[in-house]
């Protein structure tokens, strides 16, 4: 999933403050789930707000609802009414979320709430990690399931670079060598043939790097 | 002899082969390694210039082959796969062979937070691997990586490669330096060997695999300037410093020659490693005392081609 955190609240405020109100917008999709920006994150981000502007003596009044999705064009316009009434929205989704809600409502400031991290999973309580880069071509059945694009600090594809020691990357030795995961993995499904085997260079342009991507399913289009 | 290179020569007539790095500076006098190169010229056989070394922005390692080509020493410009994506890495390489340099190191390169710009934004398009074969591409098969060809005027570099024997996971060095010798890597230099144990270990793993046989292999070697600076290296990623090494820096009462003494003793026991095929060494922001160990380990007068 999408995993997100929310911006300092300085600089949400930043962001709002010339406006007197303000539409919170909380998304029930990935940041519900890593508790970042669904219907609670929204209403206590809402309350702050106000609390903040209030000791300020300033005017300001908001709105809090929160939707199943703010990816998707069903629920996005069923808050039309919502939007209509406020001066801008604050969303607490994800960047697909709030580009999507600008998309949709021309004319009216959509403000991100949150930083969007990653495509990640949940490794304990309060703890997520990065599992995914999205890069358009996957290649985990050549590394055992341990992706090297994103989980190498270097995204190499041939193993790892002179740094990797103890099992960690140079970066640092909170970050695991993802060449090091590679290779006991390899090693304990008895397939390391895999990682003698030169990897050519990777296809960027299905990354972002061939740009705005698309994926069109033709059998369900109207 | 695939290359024009003067350094694949002399690897070739069974010469026991002395690089040194020479480390560009932070500036754009061309001078400071030009004087280098003057002082190393009679004592080395070619000059490793670093590619903005520890993601460190410095002079282009391109620029500084050309100054030390132009002191009559023979350049072997390293380039790193972080800073160029493969257009900027092939163009680099045709115009390094323009200005007359036959020898290029490709290497993975520091990652860029330990550097002076933490917030920027890396490349790694290639992988050391892949850029090895590419440099391989242009030259054996006069095709850029695209395929496209080279019609004319293909860059014939003399290809070199890293290997860290003190990197993790161990059983892997070996395979990996495998890979970059099936890749194009004619030699080979290792990182700095302070752990002579691990290091004879590797060999062994190499000779049983003859890759010593298929690629040059340069131990490398730095002399240490004081037992600060060994206890220092001890926490650098992929280097393994042993205690023995900072109790003798510690207790010798002139640190600096007896980090002399350390170089020249590895130097001299590296010469009877099976599979060795001479020695680089890296004497960072020390590079004075090269000709000093060059001369003491007996290395001396460097041959003529």
């Amino acid at each position: 999933m999408i995993v997100a955190e929310r911006k300092p609240i300085e600089e949400i405020i930043k962001m709002v403050e010339k406006h007197e109100n303000i539409l919170v917008l909380g998304c029930g999709g990935c940041v519900t789930v890593c508790l970042a920006g669904g219907e609670k994150e929204a209403e206590q981000l809402a309350t702050t707000l106000r609390l903040y502007f209030q000791k300020e003596n300033k005017q300001f009044k908001t709105i809090t609802t929160t939707i199943t999705r703010q990816c998707d064009p069903e629920y996005v316009k069923s808050v039309a009414e919502e939007v209509a009434k406020a001066d801008a929205v604050l969303s607490t989704a994800c960047g697909v979320g709030v580009q999507f809600m600008a998309e949709n409502y021309p004319g009216k400031w959509v403000y991100p709430a949150l930083n969007t991290k990653f495509a990640g999973a949940n490794l304990e309580l309060g703890v997520w990690g990065e599992r995914c880069g999205l890069c358009g071509e996957c290649i985990l059945h050549l590394t055992g399931g341990v992706c090297p694009v994103i989980r190498c600090s270097k995204s190499l594809l041939n193993g790892p670079c002179g740094g990797s020691q103890n099992g960690k990357c140079e970066v640092s030795s909170e970050i695991d060598c993802a060449w090091q995961l590679i290779y006991d993995r390899l090693k304990s499904l008895n397939s390391l043939d895999l990682i003698l085997k030169i990897q050519p260079p990777k296809d960027w342009s299905k990354a972002r790097d061939g740009g705005p991507r698309k994926v069109i399913k033709e059998e369900v289009r109207l | 002899m695939i290359t024009e290179s003067r350094l694949e020569k002399l690897f070739t007539d069974g010469h026991f082969v002395v690089t040194a790095e020479i480390g560009p500076p932070k500036n754009s006098n061309g001078e400071v390694v030009r004087k280098h190169a003057r002082n190393l010229k009679n004592y080395i056989d070619g000059a490793n210039l670093t590619d903005n070394q520890t993601a460190v922005v410095r002079l282009s390692s391109i620029a500084a082959g050309y100054h030390v080509l132009s002191e009559g020493l023979d350049p072997i410009i390293q380039m790193t796969c972080r800073d160029r994506n493969r257009i900027g890495l092939q163009s680099d390489l045709l115009g390094a062979y323009s200005l007359g340099i036959r020898n290029v190191l490709a290497l993975t390169g520091d990652h860029q937070s330990f550097g002076n710009h933490p917030t920027s934004k890396n490349v790694y398009d290639l992988d050391s691997i892949q850029l090895i074969r590419t440099i391989k591409k242009m030259r054996d098969e006069k095709q850029f990586l695209s395929g496209e060809a080279i019609k004319e005027h293909e860059p014939r570099f003399f290809i070199g490669a890293v290997e860290n024997p003190f990197g993790d996971p161990f059983e892997f060095r070996v395979l990996r330096l495998e890979k970059k010798i099936e890749a194009g890597a004619q030699f080979i230099q290792t990182q700095c060997i302070f752990d002579m144990e691990r290091f004879e270990r590797f060999m062994e793993m190499v000779r049983e695999r003859g890759l010593h046989e298929r690629a040059y292999i340069l131990a490398g070697i730095t002399p240490l300037k004081s037992a600060k600076a060994a206890k220092y290296m001890k926490n650098v990623a992929g280097m393994i410093m042993p205690d023995h090494i900072i109790e003798r820096m510690e207790k010798a009462e002139d640190q600096k020659e007896e980090g002399v003494k350390i170089a020249v003793e590895m130097i001299e026991h590296l010469k009877a490693v099976k599979g060795v095929a001479g020695v680089h060494i890296m004497a960072i922001a020390w590079e004075d005392i090269v000709p000093v160990i060059v001369e003491r380990a007996g290395l001396l007068p460097r041959p003529e081609v």
